[in-house]
């Protein structure tokens, strides 16, 4: 399945490559990624998507880099995703009112458009991105760049906040617990 | 703040600043090789050469081993210095080498001037990129006002959490540039929180694990010498009555010669050490990661055993085995608080049960028994040398990689910590040799015995040229000679038909080659002759080299096959 994985990070040379390496030494492939500065100035913000079914450990040796300030993988948590798309379709000839009623449905807009040409741009969740996509098909694609998925929890992450998974009944009986005991663990201190 | 001055009497170029920021770090030595990129920061290490020791090594790839040796041996951050290029890259290795085993270590290495990055220049290579992921953290410094700090954060992330190598890779225009150094840098490391103290909850289930444990093991690992816990996990077994099995690099942890002492498991441990680990209703990891020659095949490691795992690596918590309970923190402190918690217990029919298995499956004066010949037997050196450590003064011994590693590990009586510096995760060839040296000058005072195979012997003995330049003395070196590489010639007896591709091996005449060094040389070729020699080496005030020329083709055992459970050992030689 696909996680998706938020890390904040210090905004220096290199911090980027160090975070995609542990993925490539580990032989998970990218689905996305997008990286930009925060409201803090000198951290980054990475938004990873993976198609794995376990990134427990990835997730913990992302942690343990030392620019990395703190790694949420929010799949499971109440949060938004998503990505922006451009899609440039050849001239719209007599089709012009059709392809600006699919924009208005799907609240894409114009940003150019020539008489050879026109370009679309489209921001929402990934999958409405491609039942766009679909229904753009039609008209001619020419080209597509989509963003890749940024994302965003409806809770703050504590500061080396570790991964959390949803259940909160902690007992000594299975290994998923146990680490469930420890995230609560680093969850109170970071709170006292 | 830190202004660019050239002209003020208070600025000093960036070389100057990192001679002076190691002063402060505490370092009082360092092993390397000059060249172009790194000449400003040597010109510089001349004002500092009363406080700073140079130790100039033969090859990178020395300097960097001598650095860990060094570490291991003291506790302390070692520090390694190479120019740019294949200069540092001949550093890899040992990089690679203290990543995998934790060792703290600094390398600082020069690069081409800030202005032909990336443009292919002479002796250009990307540094911090190639070491990215065998470094715990690197810095390409392009900037020498930058300095102070980052030679604060490199020691501190070196020597703190889980220890491990970090590089800084200094441009040459950064150290001729000028500045004022501002010697009270705040650290910039926001995503960096080492805990020391795990979780009180975790420490209270596990230390209730363990109190109602009928089977209790306890498994000592690196951590344990890493963190000085020997004290604790010493407190913690008596107290609980539990026994102690030792992976190589916890070896000396916990004494060989306690009654709770069980030995080294894994692939090359002991029967009763792997089946008290089969066995086992609780099982304490302190301080090891769970390595595969130690586990055997994962999914059939400790079967009945409910894991309580004790590192200060998060990471490493559930990587390989799953645990029931992961405590992340100094082993010491962890260990201790658990002590407090824990009510005395004693399990002694679980424990004569396990010297049962003892007696039964590897009693361990028949695995040293000499078969039918005169020939020297390997077991014949371990013997002697054993005897004659525990017989005279302090010592530490470090080795190479492949059989006689081993056989060190097995046969020798491990009783304080820090004794063994060996190659561990990476196994290296070559370790041996460069991080006596570096051993050597973190301990001058007491004897340093080198443990080397005539493989890995050959890949780095030109640093008894270092040695004996530095004036060195206390290095004993007993080349364990088959003229094999010895331990993949077992896997081919054993596994590969007897395919001996590419494993004979000759060499000079090694007794020759240390007199050419201007140390002394023996050869020993008969049990006999083993006591004599290790007097003699004893009582040579200066380096001496052993060729002990043993029967060729002798194997380690017991042995885990790889893949293969703990539980299903080779004990001893097939029949043929």
């Amino acid at each position: 399945m696909q996680h998706t994985l938020i890390a904040v990070m210090q905004d220096r040379p290199g911090v980027l490559n160090r975070a995609v390496s542990l993925f490539r030494r580990r032989g998970f492939n990218i689905d996305s990624l997008a990286v930009a500065s925060t409201e803090v100035p000198g951290l980054s913000r990475m938004t990873v998507v993976v198609n794995r079914d376990d990134v427990t450990q990835v997730v913990q040796q992302l942690q343990r880099l030392v620019d990395i300030v703190s790694v949420q993988d929010v799949t499971f948590d109440r949060a938004v995703a998503q990505e922006m798309c451009l899609v440039r379709v050849g001239p719209p000839g007599s089709r012009l009112a059709e392809i600006l009623g699919l924009a208005r449905e799907f609240d894409a807009r114009v940003v150019d458009a020539s008489p050879s040409a026109m370009v679309l741009a489209i921001m929402d969740a990934p999958a409405t991105i491609s039942a766009f996509l679909e229904r753009v098909q039609r008209f001619g694609i020419e080209e597509i760049t989509r963003s890749g998925r940024i994302a965003m929890s409806m809770t703050t992450p504590a500061r080396g906040a570790r991964p959390s998974p949803n259940a909160s009944a902690a007992s000594a009986s299975t290994a998923a617990d146990s680490f469930q005991a420890q995230a609560d663990g680093f969850a109170d201190e970071e709170a006292a | 703040m830190t202004q660019h001055s050239p002209h003020d009497p208070a600025s000093r170029t960036g070389a100057q600043i990192m001679c002076e920021a190691l002063v402060r770090e505490g370092v009082e030595v360092m092993f390397g090789i000059p060249g172009g990129a790194i000449m400003p920061f040597y010109h510089a290490m001349w004002e500092y050469r009363d406080r700073l020791r140079h130790v100039l090594c033969r090859h990178e790839q020395g300097a960097g081993h001598a650095a860990e040796g060094y570490a291991r041996a003291s506790g302390r951050v070692g520090v390694c210095v190479a120019t740019s290029g294949p200069g540092a890259t001949n550093l890899v290795t040992p990089i690679a080498d203290a990543f995998m085993d934790s060792t703290p270590m600094v390398i600082l290495t020069g690069q081409v001037g800030s202005h032909l990055l990336g443009t292919d220049a002479f002796q250009e290579t990307d540094f911090t990129g190639i070491t990215i992921p065998i470094t715990k953290h690197s810095y390409l410094v392009t900037d020498a006002a930058e300095l102070p700090r980052v030679f604060r954060e490199a020691f501190y992330l070196a020597s703190s959490g889980r220890r491990g190598p970090v590089v800084i890779d200094v441009t040459k225009d950064a150290q001729q540039a000028r500045v004022i150094p501002d010697w009270e840098p705040e650290m910039e490391l926001p995503g960096y929180a080492p805990r020391a103290d795990g979780e009180s909850r975790s420490i209270a289930q596990a230390a209730r694990l363990l109190t109602n444990a009928q089977r209790p093991l306890i498994m000592a690992g690196n951590g344990v010498i890493m963190s000085g816990a020997h004290g604790a996990l010493l407190a913690l077994a008596e107290r609980t009555g539990t026994p102690v099995v030792t992976t190589l690099h916890g070896l000396g942890a916990f004494p060989d010669d306690h009654p709770l002492a069980l030995g080294m498991p894994g692939m090359h441990g002991w029967v009763h050490a792997n089946r008290a680990i089969q066995e086992c209703d609780v099982l304490v990891n302190v301080g090891g990661r769970f390595d595969d020659r130690v586990t055997g095949k994962a999914s059939t490691f400790a079967p009945r055993a409910r894991v309580i795992h004790i590192d200060i690596d998060p990471s490493e918590i559930g990587k390989l085995i799953p645990v029931t309970v992961g405590i992340v923190g100094d082993a010491r402190r962890v260990l201790e608080a658990m002590t407090r918690l824990i009510p005395e217990r004693r399990h002694d029919a679980w424990v004569a049960h396990i010297r049962e298995m003892q007696a039964t499956h590897q009693p361990r004066q028949a695995y040293m028994r000499r078969p039918d010949t005169s020939a020297l037997m390997p077991h014949d050196v371990f013997d002697g040398l054993n005897a004659a450590l525990h017989a005279r003064g302090p010592y530490r011994v470090v080795t190479d990689v492949g059989q006689h590693q081993m056989w060190t590990a097995q046969l020798l009586d491990w009783r304080r910590p820090r004794t063994l510096i060996t190659s561990g995760g990476a196994g290296t060839m070559g370790f041996a040799v460069p991080a006596a040296l570096g051993a050597a000058i973190a301990a001058p005072d007491e004897t340093i015995w080198v443990v080397v195979g005539d493989g890995g012997f050959q890949m780095t003995n030109q640093e008894i040229a270092t040695i004996r330049q530095e004036g060195i003395t206390n290095i004993k070196i007993a080349v364990v000679n088959n003229g094999y590489l010895g331990m993949v010639r077992q896997w081919q007896e054993l596994f590969e038909q007897r395919r001996y591709s590419g494993t004979p091996l000759s060499g000079p005449d090694f007794a020759k080659l240390a007199e050419a060094y201007g140390a002394m040389g023996l050869t020993v070729t008969h049990a006999g002759q083993v006591d004599d020699a290790i007097d003699t080496a004893y009582a040579t005030p200066d380096v001496v080299v052993i060729d002990f020329r043993v029967e060729r083709e002798v194997n380690v055992f017991p042995m885990v096959p790889q893949g293969k459970s703990i539980g299903e050992m080779i004990t001893d030689q097939p029949a043929a």
